[in-house]
């Protein structure tokens, strides 16, 4: 459990930080302690362990995915040099609020005890409501940020009625205690229960965008600031999964067939929802939204198809498409900068007009990236997908394998919107300027893609 | 009750029956969700969102207390520490809205649509 606390730590001392004159230490020192916290949490690697009083529990899938979320955020961090030339920008601030939030994933990801999801849900999303509105004069993020805000609050509340109906019928919060009671109780469980269970789902499928819960998302991921939208949708997304797994794994296995069906339900209208709007958008950022809502689909898939291989499916995807979701945000924001048009910055499609030609790395990036998402093959994206399937085939639910399946041929046509456009339309003259670091960035997670498309083994007996 | 006699605070809550406090803090928390979703002012919606909290409160120590067990009022002291923070951050958010368009209503936020 040292991340938690080295975060904490880190965090306060990179607001400090920020009284220097001078910004350029700041970038490298978030990255230096995001790289200590990473190292430190594989401490505990093979153990597992109970931490401050039975609230936190480590074990090797919660060491990977907390590995995803460091990970990811590193990256995203990689790709923030532009703070420093941004005179409004207060890098030491958004930094220390990204190291924080990460103390909320952790949390969400090793908790054993319901106050520490409570908390730990609270710490990423306050963190994120601020990051969301860090542009202070743009209209856009202000309402992207009041809107995450209320909506994050009212699903925080809504998840809190749960975990009280459950306190009410099983008298405890601790995760392992709720099992105990369902096993104990299989025949005559408390209607509390079921309430509570239903309650606490809705909660947590709002933090992770599932339909129709979904309805802030686009527009929040609009309006927020491209990085922090790249942050939002892959470290938040992960460790909400995490958060779900854990509880559904172990609280709730018990009772397995009374919320099967009603996930599986918001699982095809996640999906159908996610892929079939997407379609319709102009906008890749908003494009990129929808498609998160429709991963948050696939993702479900695992968990309604709970068994032993749930698990391992769930952290191969997470990470294909962390992975992939940073490099495509990555590309966006220096093209995006650097083609704007009379709105300030494009973030519509016909931002990528000819990019392969004048930028044939960042063409390259952005095309890996977006087989990844669609789920082709050579790529960790269709591996994830394949095992996500296999977990339903393996359960026997083919009619929701079927849907998916068709539903990731829509999704083929939008994300392959933008691959045309980079290589068979004409577009602006001269070449999109990248930072070497950026590059090196981008040319690793495309790498990474790549690898884990080709060996998909690599992670395989980890969990 | 006679007035001399002591009560323990356990005891005084456990002398109404707790389907009331259920149906009470379901209630509450009922009222709340509907401001959520239909009033317009942001300080209204987020005042239905505390509501929404304190009736989160209520129940929890009220199995509190009829299970003699003190999680649950563990959890309320964290639900008003962290509430407090979450007002702090989106009293903020809304005073920044305030100066960029001089109106909290949530109607007029209308820069993204799809």
């Amino acid at each position: 459990m040292l991340p938690i606390i080295l975060l904490s730590v880190f965090g306060i001392v990179l607001l400090f930080m920020g009284f220097l004159k001078s910004k350029v230490l700041l970038l490298p020192a978030t990255l230096v302690f995001i790289l200590a916290a990473l190292a430190t949490t594989f401490m505990d690697w093979g153990k597992t362990y109970l931490y401050f009083q039975n609230m936190l529990l480590t074990n090797n899938l919660a060491i990977l995915f907390t590995t995803i979320v460091l990970l990811s955020a590193f990256m995203v961090v990689a790709l923030s040099n532009s703070f420093i030339e941004d005179e409004q920008a207060q890098p030491a601030e958004y930094y220390a609020l990204l190291l924080f939030s990460l103390v909320g994933a952790i949390m969400m990801i090793s908790f054993e005890n319901l106050i520490m999801l409570f908390v730990g849900v609270e710490i990423l999303s306050v963190a994120m409501y601020v990051l969301a509105g860090s542009d202070k004069h743009s209209p856009r993020s202000n309402e992207a940020a009041l809107k995450y805000f209320l909506m994050g609050a009212f699903a925080t509340g809504i998840m809190l009625f749960g975990i009280a109906l459950l306190y009410g019928a099983t008298g405890t919060f601790v995760v392992s205690g709720i099992k105990s009671y369902v096993y104990t109780n299989a025949y005559g469980v408390s209607l509390l229960l079921y309430m509570g269970i239903i309650l606490l789902l809705i909660g947590m499928l709002f933090k992770v965008s599932a339909a129709p819960f979904h309805f802030w998302t686009p527009d929040v991921y609009d309006g927020t600031p491209g990085l922090f939208t790249a942050f939002m949708s892959t470290v938040v997304k992960t460790a909400g999964f995490a958060a779900l797994f854990r509880v559904l794994s172990v609280s709730f296995v018990g009772v397995y067939s009374f919320w099967w069906g009603t996930l599986a339900a918001l699982t095809c209208l996640t999906l159908l929802i996610g892929n079939v709007t997407a379609v319709y958008q102009t906008s890749f950022k908003r494009m990129m939204a929808y498609s998160s809502i429709s991963h948050a689909g696939y993702l479900l898939i695992g968990l309604t198809a709970l068994g032993t291989q749930t698990k391992q499916a769930l952290v191969f995807y997470s990470l294909a498409y962390s992975l992939a979701t940073i490099s495509a945000f990555g590309v966006l924001l220096v093209v995006s900068r650097q083609r704007q048009d009379t709105n300030g910055v494009n973030e519509n499609f016909d931002a990528f007009n000819g990019l392969a030609r004048q930028n044939p790395l960042l063409g390259f990036v952005m095309a890996v990236s977006m087989l990844s998402l669609a789920g082709i093959p050579l790529t960790a994206g269709f591996w994830g997908k394949f095992m996500i399937f296999t977990t339903a085939a393996d359960k026997g639910i083919y009619w929701i394998l079927v849907f998916a399946v068709l539903m990731s041929t829509v999704g083929i046509y939008y994300y392959f919107r933008v691959i045309i456009a980079m290589y068979f339309r004409e577009g602006a003259a001269e070449p999109v300027k990248v930072a070497p670091f950026y590059r090196y960035v981008l040319i690793a997670a495309t790498i990474l893609t790549l690898v884990l498309g080709l060996a998909p083994g690599l992670l395989e007996g980890l969990v | 009750m006679q007035p001399t006699q002591q009560v323990s605070i356990p005891e005084l809550i456990q002398q109404v029956p707790l389907n009331y406090y259920l149906i009470v803090s379901t209630a509450l928390f009922v009222i709340g969700i509907i401001g959520v979703l239909t009033r317009r002012n942001a300080i209204i919606i987020f005042m239905s969102i505390e509501l929404m909290l304190n009736a989160v409160n209520l129940l929890l120590i009220a199995f509190s207390s009829y299970r003699s067990d003190s999680a649950g009022q563990v959890f309320v002291f964290f639900i008003m520490a962290v509430a407090a923070a979450e007002v702090a951050v989106g009293l903020a958010i809304i005073v920044m809205i305030y100066r960029n368009i001089r109106s909290i209503d949530v109607g007029l936020l209308n820069k993204l649509k799809w």
